[in-house]
């Protein structure tokens, strides 16, 4: 009897333990307190540090217990997206005066950094969304801000940013869907591709042709979902990213009012451009959180696997792969925190440097994550095992925002450029 | 009654960290280690600030002693919703032999200067498991204790505390001032939020030393050694009933 009284009273120990009513023991990586050096709170400031603790809390009790589930079963999580903008997440680097947050360029990349370690793909979402909430801050007049950012700054709505088509991906501003003028509307025709969050969304941020060839005759326009000729194409298949879905945006004599138009005409590209510059930011940023969580996971596996009668920690091929790993990290981490503070500065170099964050650390951050998978053997190579989660959602960030090839373009137009 | 609450916060070892102890096996390792808000502690602000946003109580005050460190504990309070916050400066020696006796002694002077009608504290910290700070602080006040609450209901001048003890839940009902201490189910703490976290920066923090509240922090005890718990032992296999039994009675467990 006194025996059984001794269980109960452990059982009611063991519920002293956790916040939340989680799972502690290993389901959330980033949740090592030892300060190593991967540590990513290092050089920030304590109310930058506040940020990163509640995202890295967020990521781990409302995203990495459902990660898996949301890429096996392609769920597109509202609910969690939504309780991430009540958080503030929703419009990072939008003006508060419209429902966003107002931080800088280097607290989103900090912020979307840990929230990747929950889930890249969702993460990656979250900042397309904001990517887009911003354009429209920056470039809307009143009305159109008003009208759109705080309905995305909350998620009430969700956005979607559409460049790419079947015929432009690099060479995006050979793009041919049309907006003909026709009294107060634009008539859209023509379709674009791989749509991240299309026909799930429902604020569409467009770039058509309004004018002659080249980026100068391009305008922004934002299309709403439910706009007669607008429709979707199937849902893709693909290797990764599939908490989000991704379908072609199709504009068959679609009619926008042109009060929907961002700035005036023409300007639609370099609107697009400076979105991408902080697009690339966040995306590098979260290849940066993938990365982070794949070291912690192969350093885990390291200390834990045995064989040849020793942990593998204690392996010189392994340690000294850990150690590359580690400072390919941090060196990807401080260039994109250096052109996250670049852009917020509007440094000259900006563009650049963005160019350079993103070519850089989306490859490192690939090759660190594939490392660790390797490092995990067999088990590297199956569902159970969160690794290969992060090495499949990651592979597209070396691709979109602008391919790492196109980076390489724009670096060296900078370096070669005559002034 | 003054609608102010007072709010013990206290900075521990981050809960998932894996705890050495030290070489000359004199305390835990503190250096470098990650440290946040007392888990208990952060479930006794959220109900404070609950009881805020029910208009129930009128101000929100986030307390913690300790080094400079215990700054940050303080401005997570406020970024969770506390309205202001007092550090009470604790270094060095003094720090490390400071316990639940020394801390109620702070907490209780600070509970009469404030004029406080409700002080909430976690049940216990996840580093000492002392489990003493709210008790030892009712017991300095001469005031009634609400302690493992899972439910707390302000009536009037009483409120009703609903106790998780080992029978079961108790529901007590005690007049106010009070002192409770905050159990895992009695509510579950919010993110703060990224508006909530800029706007704590603007709130206030007040510094003060124990000497300042007349109190002494001399410690009654001394620690004398902290070892790791005894690893665990490979285990015995039987084949009866009848063995396991034997070995249970030869071992004095049965």
């Amino acid at each position: 009897m006194a025996a059984v009284g001794a269980l109960g009273r452990i059982g009611k120990l063991s519920s002293s333990i956790c916040r939340n009513h989680r799972l502690i023991f290993n389901r959330s990586p980033h949740r090592r307190g030892i300060a190593t050096c991967i540590d990513p709170a290092h050089g920030l400031s304590d109310e930058q540090k506040e940020f990163q603790k509640m995202a890295f809390d967020f990521a781990a009790n409302e995203m990495a217990p459902h990660m898996a589930e949301w890429d096996q079963k392609e769920i597109f999580p509202v609910e969690t997206m939504r309780k991430a903008a009540q958080l503030g997440f929703g419009g990072i680097y939008v003006q508060p005066d419209v429902g966003g947050s107002g931080l800088s360029r280097l607290d989103t990349s900090i912020i979307f950094e840990a929230l990747s370690t929950g889930c890249v793909s969702t993460t990656a979402y979250i900042s397309i969304h904001n990517m887009c909430a911003w354009m429209i801050d920056t470039f809307g007049n009143t009305e159109q801000r008003e009208k759109f950012c705080p309905i995305l700054c909350s998620m009430e709505k969700f956005a979607s940013y559409c460049l790419t088509e079947p015929g432009s991906g690099s060479d995006a501003a050979s793009l041919l869907t049309s907006a003909q003028r026709k009294g107060d509307h634009y008539i859209l025709n023509g379709s674009k591709a791989f749509i991240s969050g299309g026909g799930d969304t429902d604020v569409y941020v467009v770039m058509c042709r309004t004018g002659g060839k080249g980026p100068k005759g391009i305008s922004c326009l934002v299309v709403e979902k439910g706009t007669p000729g607008l429709s979707f194409g199937k849902k893709e298949q693909k290797v990764g990213w599939n908490s989000q879905p991704t379908r072609a945006v199709i504009f068959e004599d679609c009619a926008v009012p042109v009060t929907n138009r961002l700035g005036e005409e023409g300007q639609g590209f370099s609107i697009a451009m400076r979105g991408l510059n902080g697009g690339r930011i966040n995306i590098a940023s979260c290849s940066l959180g993938a990365a982070h969580a794949s070291v912690l996971l192969a350093k885990d596996h390291l200390l834990v696997r045995k064989q040849f009668g020793e942990t593998l920690s204690n392996n010189q091929f392994l340690q000294f792969k850990l150690a590359e790993m580690a400072t390919k990290l941090v060196a990807s981490r401080l260039l994109v925190r250096e052109a996250a503070t670049a852009l917020q500065e509007n440094r000259p170099d900006a563009v650049s440097l963005c160019s350079m964050a993103k070519l850089f650390a989306t490859d490192e951050c690939f090759n660190i994550c594939n490392q660790a998978l390797q490092m995990h053997g067999g088990y590297g190579y199956l569902k159970d095992y969160a690794v290969q989660q992060f090495v499949r959602d990651i592979r597209v960030h070396q691709i979109l925002e602008g391919t790492n090839e196109v980076m390489r373009m724009i670096i060296s137009r900078n370096l070669l450029s005559e002034s | 009654m003054s609608g102010r609450v007072l709010v013990g916060v206290k900075r521990v070892i981050d809960y998932a960290v894996k705890i050495r102890v030290k070489p000359d096996n004199s305390s835990v390792v503190t250096d470098g280690v990650k440290h946040s808000m007392n888990p208990f502690c952060e479930i006794a602000v959220e109900e404070a600030v609950k009881l805020k946003e029910k208009k129930l109580i009128k101000e929100v005050v986030a307390v913690s002693c300790g080094p400079q460190q215990a700054q940050e504990t303080i401005r997570t309070a406020l970024a969770m919703g506390a309205d202001r916050g007092i550090h009470v400066q604790v270094a060095g020696k003094d720090y490390e032999s400071m316990g639940p006796l020394q801390v109620s002694k702070i907490m209780a002077a600070l509970a009469k200067k404030e004029d406080a009608q409700l002080v909430i504290l976690g049940k216990q910290a996840i580093d000492d498991d002392c489990n003493q700070t709210g008790q030892m602080t009712a017991a300095l006040l001469d005031w009634p204790q609400g302690t493992f609450a899972s439910e707390v209901a302000l009536e009037g001048d009483k409120i009703k505390v609903v106790r998780e003890i080992d029978g079961g839940l108790e529901t007590i009902r005690i007049n106010t001032p009070a002192v409770i201490t905050a159990d895992l189910r009695l509510n579950t703490p919010r993110y703060a939020t990224l508006p909530n976290i800029m706007k704590a920066k603007k709130k206030k923090i007040a510094n003060m030393k124990p000497e300042d509240l007349g109190v002494d922090l001399t410690s009654r005890l001394e620690v004398l050694r902290v070892d790791e718990p005894p690893q665990r032992e490979a285990g015995v296999k039987v084949e009866t009933v009848e063995d396991l039994v034997g070995k249970l009675k030869d071992a004095g467990r049965v």
